[in-house]
């Protein structure tokens, strides 16, 4: 039945009373409504709608009327508040008040981002190269967290840089902090004055966090991606960041991380910091230093070169800091003798493997089958982030899944006595991991238990009171489920360790004379020095990555990048020979 | 003249946009300014070529209701069968310098406005707007919309025509249309301030033609005060007129005509001269009168397109505030995203047209269509949403764009033209 309703003098734009309409048509019950102002031309519309009524005639330009098809008359009232609240809602206003423009085209990008100093790119690799290139041309450092590119294109790309003055962080650089701006998968640290350099994500996370929680402050850790320190890249990109961190004014001390590298390329990146006159420390994982040299000092573990980093910029004589680990009694069942380390950390698994070994003095059997950073007898640590893991899944940082699996294996193993893990936060990371393993934790120690075994799961917490994540909640909600935590991810390992009776001291090394350096000729450019103090930023790719910029005080030109002409290989061509065609020929 | 680059002679195509000076002359009978009006039955149509049997409904209708104001025959049935005979030839106003809104429909006898771009002296053509309700545009073809274009034949236009007259250099639709952007409108949703400028402009003219019949006068400022739309004709004819003069060029990527006739979307780039790039029309997405939803829209149709070439319309949705909702159900921030994201196809902006609610940017200028097939991101066009059905007139309005189809064509072809081969 239509029912009509005048409101009088009650003007409203016709594309309000449109959205109103179709706002009713959605009420209940409601089986046509129509709101227009009662002009002569509406009322023919009303007709052709179905929804005439006589008493429309009395209604004028200026009245709102409403037209309403219901069978239940209760209705009418829902109706003319639902009606109020509309309009009052339509005056508010709201919506996006940022402004953050979003671009499509590298014109736009380059236009809007003339002051930003770093492109940063987490795109399909396939296309990274090419783009990569002309943010180079445009005369942009590049940080690039997309892999898969090809090592000659990283080498030629990294040349180019060079050559022009610019840095190449990356590809697959997971990790970076620019002016005290977290890039990518990175933990929020203070400011301070230890400068690093790394060709490892997880290995900056562990020690800039570990520097914070020591006190001590890091603005800028360049990330050179995993593949720098490589023969056939040469450390491109590492040396040029010593070398910028060497000219910065706020750089005291340098810390440079990486994988097991190249040899020559270590001995050249010693070489060149025998040359710096800051103090620095190296940790290139795999390798057990024995000895310090002069301004030079050389860690084991991450743990150490965070240490030896802060007693350097504290001024302190570089000591081992002796630790007091409280080992737990423990009932294990005889067959109970093996550790698995669940990490999504890569970097951290490949320490806990490295540590493993010294400590179980584990020979043989170095081939680990593709996963497992170490298989040896029982003893057994995975790297959950390695590509076997994470084809066509997200990493384990964000996705618990299959940690959740696994932890669950391990649990079941009657021969598992100890099982080590991480938590990794920052941006990028998931918002709450403790929450997510913590249930699984829980159930795999009370079925061990319920099986006579006692289980102990052993974890690190990589990350900083400043990070998006709560770091004091994550640490109560491991502890309740049972995790017993340590400040380190070597801290984790010595400690079981020593749950299995094979206790690693860590000793002084003694400081010996620097031996003759090799000059070397690596002078900073005004651009790489300007990369320390650099605020702007474009970012093409995933947009996460815009807001940690933008938290930490950034400019960000966001570009939602696509394959140009939808990845369509002859139109791609035919814009490219438009592009250079000259007319007139 | 030669140009080394495709980004030089698309800038001379720019230039030519930005020095484009339109004036309305006149208003005359469509076939005193189009020969090929005079040949037989002809009509011309909006988009780009077709046939009658490939029209939509209201296109067809508008053909009715056209036959039967020219007097071709006296039935719906005699016009239907006269139509579909092939006995009356149909025409794109884009082929003779004219340009139509919806259908497009334009008959010997329609009243045309007449304007000038005197910078390449060349002129375009435009019928009037009826209106809104039932009009022949929207395929009506009751004796009420052929009553109407016959008052507008013998009443609108001679009175419009004497007032023209009466300036020497007709009338300037640059500066009605710098007034009108800073007054919200975008030209092709929302025309009402450009309406009242040009009303403010004729009215005391009007009033003055003494020579007129009274009732006459007070008839045609009646209409003018209620036609909101007046002026998008008007400036469909003035775009129209700027680009061909622009098109002049026949060298570069610069997009100088797109429109539509219900069944493809036609484009033009300068390079490629007269080809038309087509590919099929998409239904415009927006808000329904009550009463009626997507399921009843007709196709995409119409010349009106051309006020987006030109950089209007939806290009410019940020100008006009008023209507940002038709976006979808957006505000003020998506009207500002569309329009930024506009520039991102566009190679510059028009100073000439500052939009004070884009900070005083001016409106997009000369649509590349390189850049549409690199990024994918199509012009965004206001527009009408026509019945799917004969006679039922307007059902909504909102926004359509253009299928990819007709820029990848258009740029494969020109590429090959200057000898890309795959």
């Amino acid at each position: 039945m239509l029912h009509t309703i005048i409101k009088a003098n009650s003007y409203q734009d016709s594309i309000v009373l449109m959205l109103l309409t179709n706002k009713l048509n959605t009420i209940d019950g409601v089986q046509n409504v129509s709101v227009m102002m009662g002009t002569p031309a509406n009322k023919d519309i009303f007709k052709t709608g179905g929804l005439y009524t006589d008493e429309l005639e009395k209604a004028s330009s200026n009245d709102m009327v409403i037209v309403l098809d219901i069978e239940d008359d209760s209705l009418i009232d829902q109706v003319l508040t639902e009606i109020d609240v509309f309009l009052e809602e339509q005056t508010k206003g709201g919506g996006d008040t940022t402004g953050e423009e979003v671009v499509k085209t590298w014109d736009k990008a380059f236009e809007l981002g003339k002051d930003a100093g770093v492109v940063v790119f987490s795109i399909p690799g396939t296309h990274a190269a090419l783009e990569i290139e002309k943010a180079l041309d445009e005369g942009k450092h590049v940080f690039c967290f997309s892999d898969n590119v090809a090592i000659e294109d990283e080498k030629r790309l990294k040349e180019k840089a060079h050559d022009a003055g610019l840095l190449l962080m990356g590809p697959d650089c997971g990790t970076g902090i620019i002016n005290g701006i977290p890039v990518a998968f990175t933990n929020a640290v203070r400011k301070g004055k230890i400068g690093v350099v790394g060709a490892s994500g997880t290995g900056i996370q562990e020690v800039t966090t570990i520097i914070h929680k020591l006190g001590g402050g890091v603005t800028n850790a360049i990330g050179t991606g995993g593949r720098d320190l490589k023969a056939e890249i040469g450390g491109i990109t590492l040396k040029d960041s010593i070398m910028t961190l060497e000219k910065d004014p706020n750089t005291e001390v340098i810390v440079v991380i990486s994988k097991p590298p190249a040899p020559e390329v270590r001995d050249e990146v010693l070489n060149l910091l025998r040359s710096v006159s800051k103090p620095a420390v190296t940790i290139f994982l795999g390798e057990k230093p024995t000895s310090h040299e002069e301004n030079l000092y050389r860690a084991y573990t991450l743990e150490e070169a965070a240490q030896t980093a802060v007693q350097l910029l504290n001024k302190e004589a570089v000591k081992a800091v002796k630790e007091t680990l409280t080992v737990p009694a423990h009932s294990f069942k005889p067959e109970q003798k093996y550790v698995k380390g669940l990490y999504s950390g890569g970097t951290l698994a490949y320490e806990a493997a490295m540590l493993i070994k010294e400590g179980l003095a584990l020979t043989g059997d170095e081939h680990a089958p593709e996963g497992f950073i170490l298989k040896n007898h029982g003893h057994e640590i995975i790297d959950l982030g390695d590509d076997v893991y994470t084809q066509g899944k997200p990493h384990p940082m964000i996705d618990p899944t299959k940690r959740k699996e696994m932890l669950e294996e391990a649990g079941k193993d009657p021969e598992t006595a100890i099982i080590l893990l991480d938590v990794v936060l920052g941006y990028g990371s998931h918002a709450n991991m403790a929450q997510e393993l913590a249930p699984t934790i829980k159930d795999i120690k009370a079925n061990a238990a319920a099986d006579g075994r006692e289980l102990f799961v052993i974890g690190t917490i990589v990350g900083t009171d400043e990070d998006p994540q709560n770091i004091h909640e994550q640490e109560t909600i491991m502890k309740d489920a049972g995790v017993i935590l340590c400040d380190s991810n070597a801290q984790a390992v010595r400690l079981a360790l020593a749950i299995l009776d094979h206790p690693l001291t860590q000793t002084d090394k003694a400081i010996e004379a620097a031996p003759a350096v090799t000059p070397v000729a690596i002078e900073p450019t005004e651009e790489m020095l300007a990369l320390l103090t650099n605020q702007g930023f474009i970012n093409v790719g995933l947009r996460s990555f815009s807001e940690a910029i933008i938290n930490h005080g950034g400019k960000v030109v966001q570009y939602d990048w696509q394959p140009v002409a939808g990845g369509n290989i002859t139109l791609q061509k035919a814009l490219q020979f438009l592009n250079k065609v000259e007319l007139g020929k | 003249m030669s140009y080394k680059t495709i980004d030089e002679a698309n800038q001379a195509v720019a230039a030519k946009i930005v020095a484009g000076s339109p004036f309305l002359l006149d208003v005359v009978s469509a076939k005193s300014v189009i020969k090929e009006l005079n040949e037989g039955k002809v009509l011309l149509h909006a988009g780009p070529p077709i046939t009658y049997d490939k029209m939509v409904d209201p296109i067809q209708g508008a053909c009715v209701g056209a036959a039967l104001f020219e007097e071709w025959c006296e039935t719906e049935e005699e016009a239907r069968k006269m139509l579909e005979s092939g006995e009356v030839k149909l025409i794109p106003c884009h082929h003779v310098n004219a340009v139509g809104p919806m259908g497009g429909i334009t008959s010997a006898n329609m009243a045309v406005l007449v304007v000038e771009n005197k910078t390449d002296g060349n002129r375009a053509f435009c019928t009037m707007n009826e209106g809104i309700g039932a009009v022949l545009r929207f395929g009506a073809y009751s004796d009420e919309v052929i009553t109407r274009l016959r008052w507008m034949r013998d009443t609108l236009a001679p009175v419009l025509s004497a007032a023209l007259k009466t300036k020497e250099d007709g009338l300037n639709i640059n500066v009605l249309v710098a007034k009108a952007i800073a007054m919200g409108d975008e030209f092709h949703q929302r025309n009402i301030a450009a309406s009242l400028a040009f009303l403010k402009e004729m009215a005391p003219i009007i009033v003055g033609l003494t020579e007129i019949d009274q009732t006459k006068r007070e008839e045609v400022v009646q209409f003018l005060a209620d036609t909101d739309q007046f002026f998008l004709n008007i400036m469909m004819a003035s775009a129209k007129a700027v680009m061909d003069g622009a098109r002049q060029i026949q060298e570069g990527t610069i997009v100088t005509a797109m429109c539509r006739n219900g069944h493809e979307f036609g484009i033009r780039i300068a390079g490629m001269g007269d080809e038309w790039f087509t590919g099929p029309v998409n239904t415009p997405q927006g808000l329904y009168f009550s009463g009626f939803s997507e399921a009843d829209a007709a196709p995409d149709m119409g010349d009106s397109a051309i006020t987006e070439t030109f950089g209007v319309g939806g290009m410019a949705m940020i100008a006009a505030p008023a209507v940002t909702r038709f976006v979808g159900s957006g505000g003020f921030y998506d009207a500002l995203n569309t329009s930024n994201e506009m520039t991102e196809i566009c190679i510059d902006t028009n100073p000439n047209f500052p939009v004070p609610t884009w900070d005083f940017k001016g409106i997009c200028l000369g649509i590349d269509a390189r850049k549409v097939v690199e990024t994918g991101i199509l012009p965004v066009i206001n527009t009408g949403i026509a019945n799917k059905k004969a006679g039922l007139g307007q059902i909504g309005a909102g926004t359509v764009t253009p299928p990819i189809d007709c820029f990848e064509k258009a740029v494969l072809a020109y590429a090959k033209k200057l000898g890309f081969t795959e």
